[in-house]
């Protein structure tokens, strides 16, 4: 019957009441939107993060990280590999690439580059180069002279496919290197500034150009599930005593972290900033809702009611307002993430402005169980809260000034 | 047996700067099935009174005793606890909850008084067939006349068996035949289940069903007559 109560009451002024669920509908649905869109940029810049050229755990010569010229290359892979063999489970894919600073260059322009000798079978499973082809066509392993550039580049040294651009580099007698490629192909990447960074040659090109007879820069592992800290320490014991450092991607991309974290508490202070505004609503709207109501309060007193018994029914009726609203905000915000997660939203139109954030071309919202559950607890737990405030108001009217209040 | 017993009762309200004596030492006892009409024209102290019996209001000195409690003595707790299982009252006008039927607003009381559902259910039903209102039991207050919402107010009061039942002029919104019906109801109450009922009035028609009256007149009580009616 108190349940029934609260939900007739609830409903004697549906305008109200209408206003007052809508307010809770929209918040609760921006907050879990918002939160999904979050965390679909989030995801979207990870993914992209390892698929450029980063991947799940990488190797290197120690010093090299801090340092990436050719002396810090690794130079018995041999060692290395047999390692991988031996601890990678099975279904992990992993690439071995040299990579160092050159200048990349042709008649009209010139510009900083880093040079990337791959192996384009292996590095296809591994990095964002196998399925970002553009134009032209993708490395041949044994086509010592072809080259592969991004788009930005190919406009920005105002060159086509076919024509040719020079590469220099320091070689392993501290001599400077310099070989002229053939354009076959361009690659698009999620940002231009990874189409103007990077140029693909064949990891042999590479290894000739700059003698370093089968020395490679790094190895990059892409595992089958994300338990990279677990595969990264037995590889660590293995290798480091020999030289080798070997970082996860968390470690790579510390500066990727800390963006992720400062997402993260935005997503906090927005999911409170939206709760904050529906709050007010809510509580207006309680306290109008409980002055209408005096009379009654004070007749219920009368009866021998007790304060805590008239809280109880105020919270009552929030709480059913709440969960309705809740319900409803919920199931808006799943078909508005449900619509959106086959296209995501595409972000092109402002690409150079989401870019310059570091965000993805396309974001796909994704909803976490996490996420969900703290925009619905905020809701309620803050809602009911709130409604202590007029609840109280109404238990705290006696029954002779309620019943002399007309 | 005395069921509210009055000693030298006062009572001051400030309004603003000036002080009014709504009640003047007045002492009484009232006996246990009484029918007792409080009469005085408006202003004299009739509201004050009986809020003051109820628990509602307090005096400012002198001793009310209802039931065996002294109402000086006891907390707002113990004071709603009394009001819940001791004391009915019909107030003039907006007695009933208007989100709920006749009969839910006279189960809820019983319900607040922890009474199991059947015999809430059975008990609802009984006391709306004895004031009158058969076959009304799921009209909300607004489909009821004026009158049938005081019959049910005055169902709600006595459905628990309290000790003492305080109306607040009932019929002062209802026409001089209806107001008729519905005393002659409250007379037929105060009979057959010895229920103890005061009212009070300023209707001259009104204290002729009183098988008591006192008469209040500036806060002082003034006449008490037993009438053999
Ligand atoms: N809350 C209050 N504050 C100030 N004065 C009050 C208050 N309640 C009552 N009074 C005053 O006390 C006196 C008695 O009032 P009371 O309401 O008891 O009279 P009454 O006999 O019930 O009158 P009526 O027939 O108009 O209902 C009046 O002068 C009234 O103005
Ligand atoms: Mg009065």
């Amino acid at each position: 019957m108190y349940l029934q109560l609260a939900w007739r009451n609830i409903w004697r002024n549906p305008r109200r009441t209408t206003v007052i669920l809508l307010a809770i509908i929209i918040g609760v649905w921006s907050m879990i939107f918002e939160n999904a869109l979050m965390r679909g940029i989030t995801v979207g810049m990870i993914k992209n993060s390892i698929a450029t050229l980063t991947g799940h755990i990488q190797i290197h010569r120690r010093g090299y990280r801090s340092d990436p010229v050719i002396e810090n290359s690794i130079t018995e892979p041999e060692a290395v590999i047999a390692a991988l063999k031996r601890i990678l489970p099975p279904g992990t894919q992993w690439a071995a690439r040299v990579r160092v600073n050159g200048i990349a260059s042709n008649a009209r322009h010139s510009s900083g580059v880093t040079l990337v000798g791959i192996d384009p079978a292996s590095e296809a499973k591994v990095s964002f180069i196998g399925d970002a082809i553009a134009g032209g066509h993708q490395l041949q392993p044994d086509d010592p002279h072809a080259i592969v550039v991004g788009e930005a580049l190919l406009d920005k040294f105002e060159t086509k496919i076919g024509h040719k651009l020079v590469l220099m580099s320091q070689d392993t007698n501290q001599e400077i290197a310099s070989k002229a490629f053939r354009i076959v192909g361009t690659f698009k990447a999620e940002m231009q500034s990874t189409e103007k960074q990077f140029v693909f040659i064949t990891r042999k090109a590479a290894q000739q150009m700059l003698k370093l007879r089968q020395g490679l820069s790094e190895v990059s592992i892409v595992l089958p599930d994300q338990q990279e800290s677990g595969v990264a320490s037995r590889l660590k014991a293995i290798l480091s005593p020999n030289g080798y450092e070997v970082n996860t991607w968390k470690e790579l991309l510390p500066f990727l972290r800390a963006y992720l974290k400062l997402l993260d508490v935005f997503v906090y202070i927005w999911s409170l900033v939206i709760f904050i505004a529906m709050g007010f609503g809510i509580v207006n709207t309680t306290l109008m809702a409980v002055f209408e109501r005096i009379r009654e309060f004070g007749l219920m007193k009368a009866l021998g009611m007790k304060p805590w018994w008239i809280v109880r029914q105020v919270l009552t009726e929030s709480f059913l307002l709440l969960i309705i609203g809740i319900i409803m905000g919920n199931i808006l915000a799943f078909l508005t993430v449900l619509a959106l997660s086959d296209s995501g939203i595409d972000l092109s139109a402002l690409a150079a402005g989401a870019e310059f954030a570091g965000m993805t071309r396309v974001i796909y919202p994704i909803v976490s169980i996490k996420d969900w559950s703290i925009a619905n607890l905020l809701v309620m737990v803050l809602g009911l809260l709130i409604c202590i405030y007029p609840a109280a108001k109404a238990a705290k009217f006696t029954p002779i000034e309620a019943l002399a209040y007309t | 047996m005395k069921i509210v017993e009055c000693i030298e009762i006062d009572k001051t309200y400030q309004q603003g700067k000036v002080k009014v004596h709504a009640l003047r030492n007045i002492s009484m006892n009232i006996e246990k099935g009484d029918f007792v009409a409080l009469a005085g024209p408006s202003g004299s102290g009739k509201t004050t009174m009986l809020n003051i019996i109820g628990g509602l209001d307090s005096a400012d000195s002198g001793k009310i005793i209802v039931d065996g409690n002294a109402l000086s003595e006891m907390n707002q707790t113990q004071l709603a606890n009394l009001r819940l299982h001791n004391i009915g009252f019909v107030f003039q006008a907006y007695n009933l909850i208007p989100v709920l039927s006749a009969a839910e607003n006279v189960e809820y009381v019983m319900l607040l008084q922890g009474i199991p559902q059947a015999e809430r259910r059975q008990r609802t039903k009984s006391i709306l067939d004895e004031v009158g209102l058969a076959g009304k039991y799921d009209r909300r207050p607004a489909e009821l006349s004026g009158g049938q919402q005081q019959r049910v107010a005055v169902a709600r009061a006595i459905v628990s068996n309290p000790s003492i039942v305080l109306a607040d002029e009932p019929t002062a919104n209802l026409d001089s035949k209806t107001g008729k019906g519905l005393l002659d109801m409250m007379k037929k109450m105060n009979q057959e289940k010895k229920v103890t009922i005061i009212f009070s009035t300023h209707d001259r028609m009104v204290m002729n069903y009183a098988a008591r009256l006192l008469r209040i007149r500036d806060g002082q009580l003034v006449d008490d007559q037993v009438k053999n009616n």
